[in-house]
């Protein structure tokens, strides 16, 4: 009974808050809604049973993608009302998209769970005297250890990718050259001259 | 009892309410990334209960890859935000032609 109202709570607050990302006027309060949204997906998750998926939704997207937004949100100084035009304008075909998916969406399963396919074996059954978190990860590094490094090479071109696009090389800053300090010499800096009387000196 | 057709319910709302904000959004690209990021928390949701259903953890070793290729695709894509607000000062990209594409 517990778990029923857990679910229709997480359900109803991620549907609801998943409107409220598109349909808010303010950017800011859309990345607010997101965070709410994903924390509730992390509690149907957790009531799946995939305590491991749910911990990462939080610390990941909530962690680090949703503050993402929220910086760039907050960083750049956008005319937001007037970016709000065109949005009764598109807003049939988006409808009209969205009710053919959903349509869609729903009529697949349909026809899943009228009979659906037979799947073959399962690749990777659950046994139930380990945890959640003590199977992915034996299966993580063992099995799946390719999926695994390819996550890392996705991060890492992602990390590179982001650098090299935002990175501003700044001309005619004069930035303090500790090697170039070091190197100097008073034999090189430093001249003796005899100038005569009346003579002017060149320097 | 909740079934896995109750997750599947949750996460074809969720995937159809991420697409419709593409669509209805077309002017601000920020909003257009969140929505790409419910898109995949739909995504994440179905495979995560089939994964229970089936009592099969591949769903979720695969969940956690979608997870690492939306948290890369944000980040590139708030990248290309910043260096596009940078030249233009604006971010409408419903006439972002600038390639001639």
């Amino acid at each position: 009974m517990i778990q029923l109202i857990a679910f229709y709570l997480f359900a109803t607050i991620v549907i609801a808050s998943a409107a409220m990302v598109i349909f808010a006027r303010n950017p800011v309060h859309s990345v607010m809604w997101l965070i709410l949204a994903f924390f509730n997906a992390a509690g149907l998750m957790l009531l799946a049973g995939a305590e491991f998926i749910a911990m990462l939704l939080v610390i990941v997207y909530v962690g680090a993608v949703a503050v993402l937004f929220l910086f760039v949100v907050m960083m750049l100084d956008i005319d937001f009302a007037e970016l709000r035009a065109g949005f009764v304008r598109y807003l049939p075909l988006g409808a009209l998209v969205a009710i053919i998916l959903a349509a869609e969406l729903v009529f697949a399963v349909g026809a899943w769970s009228a009979g659906g396919v037979d799947l073959a074996a399962r690749a990777a059954p659950v046994v139930t005297d380990k945890s959640n978190i003590q199977q992915i990860g034996e299966l993580l590094y063992t099995k799946y250890i390719f999926l695994f490094e390819a996550a890392g090479i996705v991060l890492l071109v992602a990390m590179i990718g982001a650098i090299v696009l935002t990175h501003r090389q700044r001309g005619g800053v004069r930035t303090q050259n500790i090697s170039a300090q070091n190197r100097r010499r008073p034999e090189d800096a430093t001249r003796l001259v005899d100038p005569g009387v009346g003579q002017g000196m060149e320097l | 009892m909740i079934s896995v057709g109750h997750y599947l319910a949750v996460s074809a709302v969720l995937f159809t309410l991420g697409v419709l904000g593409i669509f209805i959004n077309r002017k601000n690209i920020i909003v257009i990334l969140m929505a790409i990021e419910l898109i995949l928390l739909g995504v994440n949701i179905n495979l995560v209960a089939f994964s229970a259903a089936l009592n099969d953890l591949v769903g979720q070793v695969f969940s956690m890859f979608v997870l690492t290729v939306a948290a890369g695709e944000a980040a590139i894509g708030l990248a290309i935000l910043v260096i596009y607000f940078r030249g233009r000062g604006t971010i409408a990209v419903d006439d972002a032609n600038r390639m001639k594409g």
